[in-house]
């Protein structure tokens, strides 16, 4: 998730397509719809997260949707205006949505890279772990920060701050465990930081002091 | 000077000889006027000290302190009293209100406290709890109100001597999430309306109040962040939106 945002330095191609095929069949499943519709639909779910939604990329999912039989479209005429297309779910596409409520695939958090590469800053001599969490939990902070104050300024009972509430609650529990990190690695006892300790000698002149003497 | 608080070298122990605990080991801070503060880190850090330094609740071991350019460290108790009376609101995790007072008589206590005619007191009484939202609860007893209401109508008793700087510790600590946000947006609408504000928490959510964030371990501050109130770029990615 947050951890591989950028991880191939591509530029982002908006909203991730799975999620808003689904949606857009959940949200044909009461009624036929015009495209437009279904976008106003998204947006107010979304809240300031819409910004994420590039332009046409509605249309373009609809018809990848519809070549693969999930929708079928109609084009209606309209008093005074040109024809538009009306979009149905199809019995494939009811089916789809169906296992997707029914689907508790859940994102997990990706925790041991990080906890690895402390360990091994330690065992290496690398760094301070210390260090490393703290740089880690200031991204955090300032993450949780941007996301708090968009949730701030929706309205109580705004559907969208319901969405960013679940953001920020998940961003505090990367800072509880980030807590959890700088207590363990500040323990004296701490697994290698004693070890290197106890060998006595520096392995390079370059090696970062781990700063045990802020508070011996 | 727009300094509202400045503290130097400010030093907090506890205790003597081999049972000394060192709560702070020499703090500096400057607040601005119309600024807020957000200092954050886990319990046993020293926050909560700082901030009775601050407000001349405690007195500091080593230090001074000044608020709005005057030094507190050399005031006697009675002065001590008059300057935390004209110059700072308190709010606490526990809300600290007189169960036997209703919300507007809590709010106004400060004020007659102050030396305000009771009409007067109770004008501003009434004003402050519409601003927070609870005008309706006015005549009501804490018991009655939650956890969220109970913390705002301390907020309004805070602002009862339009305090040059509100103190507040852990003002999220005791509240739901739902209430949490109540007396978040409080907070970040004093920030907006220009009231000088230092948070003490270990909520991060509050640090979206702040227009600075310091962080602090071990009696001292190990970090500041300036949270500058920009465009809010990466939201969608933060939700797992984009990849």
């Amino acid at each position: 998730m947050r951890a591989t945002v950028a991880a191939g330095g591509q530029a982002s191609h908006g909203i991730q397509l799975g999620v808003v095929q689904e949606v857009l069949l959940a949200l044909l499943a009461r009624e036929p719809s015009h495209g437009y519709q279904l976008r106003a639909g998204l947006q107010l779910a979304l809240g300031p997260l819409a910004d994420a939604l590039k332009e046409g990329q509605v249309y373009v999912t609809l018809t990848r949707l519809e070549r693969a039989g999930l929708v079928s479209s109609e084009r209606v005429g309209q008093a005074n205006q040109s024809e538009r297309k009306v979009y149905d779910l199809t019995p494939a596409g009811q089916q789809r949505v169906v296992d997707w409520l029914a689907d508790t695939t859940w994102p997990k958090p990706a925790p041991a890279e990080f906890h690895l590469k402390l360990v091994a800053a330690a065992a290496a001599g690398l760094a301070d772990p210390r260090r490393i969490v703290d740089a880690q939990r200031n991204v955090v902070l300032t993450e949780l920060v941007v996301v708090q104050r968009a949730a701030l300024s929706e309205p109580p009972l705004s559907v969208a701050g319901l969405l960013l509430e679940g953001v920020v609650l998940r961003l505090q529990a990367d800072l509880h465990w980030l807590e959890a990190c700088a207590r363990f690695w500040a323990e004296p006892a701490a697994p290698n930081r004693a070890t290197s300790r106890e060998d006595g000698h520096e392995r390079s002149a370059a090696r970062p002091r781990p700063a045990d003497d802020v508070r011996a | 000077m727009s300094e509202v608080l400045r503290a130097r070298d400010l030093r907090m122990t506890y205790g003597r000889d081999t049972g000394t605990v060192h709560a702070l080991e020499g703090v500096d801070l400057d607040v601005e006027r119309g600024e807020t503060v957000a200092i954050m880190g886990p319990s046993g850090c020293g926050k909560s000290t700082l901030l009775q330094l601050l407000g001349g609740l405690q007195r500091s071991t080593r230090g001074q302190v000044w608020v709005d350019g005057r030094q507190i460290d050399a005031l006697n108790e009675r002065a001590l009293s008059r300057m935390r009376q004209r110059a700072i609101g308190f709010v606490f995790q526990a809300f600290h209100l007189l169960e036997e007072l209703t919300a507007v008589e809590n709010v106004e206590l400060p004020a007659l406290l102050a030396g305000r005619s009771p009409s007067a007191a109770r004008h501003r009484a009434a004003e402050l709890l519409d601003q927070v939202g609870l005008a309706e609860h006015a005549g009501r007893l804490p018991v009655s109100l939650s956890g969220g209401e109970r913390q705002r109508v301390a907020i309004a008793r805070a602002l009862s001597n339009d305090p040059l700087v509100v103190l507040a510790d852990e003002p999220t600590g005791n509240l739901d999430s739902v209430a949490t946000s109540e007396v978040l947006r409080l907070l970040d609408g004093l920030r907006a309306a220009g009231q000088t504000q230092v948070i003490v928490t270990h909520d991060a959510r509050v640090a979206a109040t702040a227009d600075r964030l310091i962080s602090m371990r071990d009696g001292v501050f190990v970090e500041e962040t300036r949270l500058d109130r920009g465009p809010s770029g990466p939201l969608s990615e933060l939700a797992g939106l984009e990849g």
